[in-house]
């Protein structure tokens, strides 16, 4: 790819996925109300609430470590962000797809967790501080089962012999599920249930918002960003969103519909892309918006043995299953 | 933007300078299923640094004087405060009390008075979509 095309390619990604990030935003709140009897927001409140932050006087706290504090929204915004650019979108690979893997992903992924918790700490606040603590401890405990998900489906794939390994176009273009046993069915579903489970956790969404805990430590991380940063904050949440559903549609359910529909040329990407999307939105709704009603919060020494020995001994179980499986049907 | 950023996306932060708790129960009536604010845009948040809106109840004690004089600092602009209750709107019933400084216009400037004791979760919510009004001039002005 010439540098032109990377260039206007990744800003439709960036744009794109901003505003579709915002949108999901709108429809997860609109479905949570709806689920809880109420009317809810109109779709476009993610608009309207960035556009009032931004409006906002922006305060600094005294006690702040001001680079810090400033560096840590602009971080967050910009490697979430930068995910986009390393993730194939349905019928389109990856605009970065050439530079970076499924590995760097899983890094970038963690890079505004990191970066919230270090803008907690920069933030010179106790409550902040004890947000900022909690959020390390909670990456802490749900990377393991992630990178063994990930690592699941790419070692089962290296052995089938579709590569690059790790590259995830790779990934996407042959999915798992056709080519294993029976045994490695269950293991790849049992690896997919893991990874639902490590989304509302790698997003801080109820019941695993800890770090934020508005009704316990006011926000946590959050507490001393206004304006400005708040709304850096927003965005950086709502394009995360994005790319961790997106991550889970591309492991687990890279299918497109085109074919099926005997579609060709430009109508099959249009159809492709727009059921990528679906599949991405119907990711957020069950991982996110349906878990976040239904369930309260958990304390942080739950999700951290939780993580640890529960979903780490399932997700081992998965993979041992797809390893077995490899040895019967090679 | 500008102009009318603050009329379907309100950010409250609820403030209890010595309520009885009845005005605090109504505010938390207006975000049930039945009132349901969350339709107008209106949000409560968990720290004044996210707030526009400031909901004040209760008379202001004196432990309390020093922590909501903080608390409307620590608001960023433009913002605007909405007195809930009779006790803060006048002191009420607690207006002899040796505890109490006064009303919340004593110690803070004061936008909206949603009187009542406790106000209904309605007036409540007029009361903060009145005070949308107020924001929406600062914000004119710049
Ligand atoms: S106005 Fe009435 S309900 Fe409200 S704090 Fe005062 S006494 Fe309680």
């Amino acid at each position: 790819m010439s540098g032109l095309q990377i260039l206007w390619q990744g800003a439709a990604v960036l744009v794109g996925g901003g505003l579709l990030g915002l949108v999901y935003k709108g429809f997860d709140r609109k479905l949570a109300a709806r689920m809880q009897a109420r009317i809810g927001p109109p779709l476009r409140q993610p608009f309207l609430d960035l556009g009032k932050l931004l409006v906002k006087e922006t305060v600094v706290p005294k006690d702040a470590v001001a680079w810090l504090f400033r560096a840590m929204p602009f971080l967050a915004v910009a490697a979430s962000f930068t995910v986009l650019l390393y993730l194939p979108w349905g019928p389109f690979p990856a605009v970065l797809g050439g530079y970076g893997d499924a590995i760097l992903v899983l890094y970038l992924l963690a890079v505004p967790a990191v970066a919230m918790a270090l803008g907690g700490f920069a933030s010179g606040s106790p409550l902040a501080t004890v947000g900022a603590q909690r959020e390390i401890v909670m990456l802490m405990s749900y990377e393991f089962p992630l990178a063994v998900a990930v690592i699941g489906v790419v070692w089962r794939l290296s052995t089938l012999g579709v590569g690059p390994a790790f590259s995830l176009e790779a990934i996407a273009a042959s999915p798992l599920w056709a080519q294993v046993g029976p045994l490695g069915v269950i293991g790849l579903a049992i690896l997919a249930a893991c990874l639902l489970v490590v989304t509302p956790a790698e997003l801080s969404k109820i019941p695993f918002d800890i770090p934020e805990a508005e009704t316990e430590i006011a926000g946590g991380l959050m507490v001393e960003y206004s304006g400005t940063y708040l709304a850096l904050f927003y965005l950086a949440d709502a394009a995360k969103t994005i790319a961790m559903a997106a991550l889970v549609v591309i492991l687990f359910a890279p299918y497109g519909i085109a074919g099926l529909l005997g579609l060709k040329g430009a109508g099959a990407q249009a159809v492709d892309l727009l059921f990528h999307l679906v599949k991405i939105f119907i990711v957020m709704f069950a991982a996110v918006t349906t878990v976040r009603v239904a369930m309260a919060r958990l304390k942080i020494d739950q999700v951290a043995r939780g993580f640890w020995l529960q979903i780490t001994a399932v997700a081992v179980a998965g993979l041992i299953l797809i390893v077995l499986d490899r040895m019967v049907v090679g | 933007m500008g102009l009318s950023s603050f009329k379907r996306a309100l950010w409250v932060f609820h403030v209890a300078t010595g309520s009885c708790n009845g005005c605090d129960i109504e505010i938390v009536a207006a975000l049930t299923p039945r009132y349901d604010v969350e339709r107008f845009g209106i949000k409560l948040v968990g720290t004044p640094r996210h707030a526009d809106v400031l909901l004040v109840t209760g008379p202001v004690t004196r432990p309390m004087l020093e922590r909501l004089k903080r608390v409307y600092e620590q608001t960023p602009d433009p913002k605007a405060v909405v007195v809930v209750g009779g006790c803060g709107s006048t002191s009420g019933v607690f207006y002899d009390s040796y505890n109490v400084v006064g009303p919340v216009d004593e110690v803070i400037p004061v936008d909206v008075y949603v009187p009542g004791c406790p106000p209904r979760p309605e007036a409540i919510v007029h009361g903060v979509v009145t005070a949308v009004a107020k924001l929406e001039k600062v914000a004119e002005r710049g």
